[in-house]
């Protein structure tokens, strides 16, 4: 096998693996809220939302090549398709005590947009989540990789895709409550989720989908599928030659991809407790490949971490210098860029070679 | 800007994940054809690149085609494979499988394989996993999914590996080989295809005497099962192999018969061989 797919997939990967599981899916739930605060279980499940779609950029980026700066649309959508039903789940209990979302009785709207028909169902808003990033994400895929649009051409596509998809966010008329968004929500299932109990629910749901994730990924880059896309990343043009449909693995892969990013963005709008258009701004989807990049691309494990690292760092440097983070932010790009093209894992890799 | 917009129109009838592999039918040879080029013609900006080409190659042949730079050699591959769309004139494999139809991915897996002038594989790969990648099968998503490797399958990749003297390398990335082995290995891939028309470019160019020895002898092996068309510049490799040679000028066919007719033609020597 190849040594650099050996990582997340040779016995220690596993172990780690299975550590993790242990830690946030047993350990964590004992200690909490006892030993450990709810604003730490709840910070967890947001980086373990990051991680999510870290993967799912390490997916098509490390391992296809294809890199996408709008990684933010598909997350902002999920969480938007969630948020719907979280803003149903509300009831009468908003500032207007109205059944309407409040922004809907600001607006002075007497009934409910086409789309939001069925938004009270937990199972069509989870239909959603699925599907409406994974078929914007096909369909966009189908006609960019069709007229074999590559490189930096794709990814500032994808750019200006969530851009646009920002935009049209903030306007009102989009029935998603404008710049503010969703926010104030108060159950799930009709359970209350700011109960301990219920963060914790959710940051182990979190960790279970990140577990599977890389799970999944693990499958996909170690079978057939997973030496194509690699093969598709560093000629792809042989790849044709020799009889694969380069653009139906592309298309899969991209779609796969999105929708996994959906997930993660409905998993983290409960925890966070508001979506607004900013999600979809490009600096966002620019972050998730710096995640990507810090962390070690084609290592998935790696994605993970590199999520967990530069975010970990943010909410540490957003409470004690809050003004610096940018700076900080641009300075990891710089340095990982320069001195660490393998990311953190290579870095790791290189210092056990030279012991 | 690498937007390249002829793609095929056959493939869209072919949507949802991998379905895209028309039925092709298997090869007519009933006339003894292999490929018939008929009146293509390919200009860039202006530049006639194929000017009414016209070149048939028989069903199990070995043919040369010599030429000088700009001569069209490689075009003339890109047309048949599918990488360039004809302004003019027909192209077909068989009697019944028109090329300007298909896509790259339907023409390899109609049985048609092609080596790049420069040695194109999969680098990061391992030997082994450039051969299985290569192997003929089923190339669609679902199926490559769930692929297994069946020992039928390692056998004859084990085989493809002996033939190209690779067989110790066959756990080393492919990156790490020397230049004759990385002509070798595509070479070895393009037989996993199992193709029916093997299409070469320059296929021992930075090969030692040695290596170019074997590969003739490779060659001349192959051709009567498979029909095989060689561009080379190696002229005393051309000699080696050749039967019948086609030499290509300003994008058309100059002279076609065997090497000494074409060695001895006047119009030969004065743009080819007498520089």
């Amino acid at each position: 096998m190849n040594p650099r797919l050996s990582r997340l997939y040779g016995v220690r990967g596993w172990t780690i693996l299975a550590a993790f599981s242990l830690l946030v899916l047993v350990v964590l739930p004992l200690l909490h809220p006892q030993h450990v605060s709810t604003y730490w279980v709840t910070l967890l499940g947001k980086i373990m939302c990051y991680a999510i779609v870290a993967v799912a950029m390490d997916l098509i980026w490390g391992y296809a090549g294809i890199l996408s700066l709008g990684h933010g649309l598909f997350f902002a959508l999920g969480g938007y398709a969630f948020g719907m039903y979280l803003m149903r789940q509300i009831g009468s209990d908003g500032q207007y005590r109205q059944p309407m979302p409040d922004f809907m009785v600001f607006l002075d709207w007497k009934e409910f947009p086409w789309h939001w028909w069925n938004s009270d169902s937990f199972w069509w808003a989870a239909t959603l989540v699925i599907v409406v990033p994974g078929l914007l994400a096909y369909v966009f895929g189908y006609f960019a990789f069709r007229s074999r649009v590559k490189g930096v051409y794709f990814s500032i596509i994808t750019q200006a895709l969530t851009f646009a998809a920002m935009l049209a966010f903030f306007r009102n008329a989009m029935g998603f409550g404008g710049n503010n968004g969703f926010t104030d929500f108060r159950r799930i299932l009709d359970i209350p989720i700011a109960t301990p109990q219920a963060r914790m629910t959710l940051c182990a749901i979190t960790a279970a989908t990140l577990i599977g994730t890389l799970l999944l990924g693990r499958w996909l880059v170690t079978s057939k599928f997973g030496r194509v896309l690699a093969a598709i990343r560093d000629a792809e043009a042989r790849v044709m030659f020799c009889g694969y449909d380069t653009m139906h693995y592309k298309l899969f892969v991209w779609t796969l991809s999105a929708i996994l990013c959906g997930i993660a963005g409905a998993l983290y709008v409960p925890q966070v407790g508001i979506i607004n258009p900013s999600e979809m701004s490009p600096a966002n989807s620019i972050e998730i490949a710096i995640w990507v990049a810090v962390g070690g691309r084609g290592t998935l494990a790696g994605a993970a971490l590199g999520a967990g690292l530069v975010n970990g760092a943010k909410s540490f440097f957003t409470q004690v210098f809050p003004e610096y983070w940018l700076f900080f932010l641009g300075a990891i790009f710089i340095v990982v860029t320069l001195f660490l093209p393998q990311g953190v894992l290579g870095l790791i890799d290189r210092f056990k070679a030279r012991s | 800007m690498t937007v390249v917009a002829t793609h095929p129109t056959a493939i869209a009838g072919g949507g949802g994940v991998g379905g895209s592999h028309v039925a092709t039918g298997d090869l007519d040879l009933t006339h003894g054809v292999v490929l018939y080029l008929e009146g293509i013609s390919v200009s860039f900006d202006g530049f006639k690149a194929l000017n009414d080409l016209t070149l048939s190659i028989d069903a199990g042949e070995l043919r040369c085609v010599i030429g000088p730079n700009g001569a069209g050699k490689t075009t003339m591959m890109d047309v048949i494979t599918g990488k360039t769309r004809p302004d003019a004139g027909r192209a077909f494999f068989g009697q019944t499988i028109d090329l300007s139809r298909l896509s790259e991915a339907q023409i390899a897996h109609a049985g048609i394989g092609r080596k790049f002038q420069k040695p194109t594989i999969f680098e990061r790969h391992s030997v082994f996993e450039n051969l299985e990648l290569a192997m003929k099968a089923d190339k669609r998503v679902r199926k490559t999914l769930f692929a297994k490797l069946s020992s039928s399958e390692k056998q004859s990749i084990d085989e493809t590996l002996n033939l190209i003297r690779l067989q110790d390398s066959a756990n080393r990335a492919a990156g790490l080989l020397s230049h004759g082995q990385k002509q070798w290995l595509e070479i070895g891939m393009l037989l996993m295809q199992q193709p029916r028309l093997l299409l070469l470019d320059e296929p021992v160019a930075g090969m030692s005497d040695e290596e170019t020895e074997r590969t003739a002898e490779l060659f001349l092996s192959l051709a009567g099962k498979h029909s095989l068309v060689v561009v080379e510049h190696d002229m005393a490799f051309v000699e080696k192999i050749a039967r019948k040679v086609t030499v290509l000028h300003e994008g058309g066919v100059l002279a076609e018969g065997d090497m000494n007719q074409v060695k001895n033609d006047p119009r030969v020597i004065e743009v080819y061989l007498g520089r």
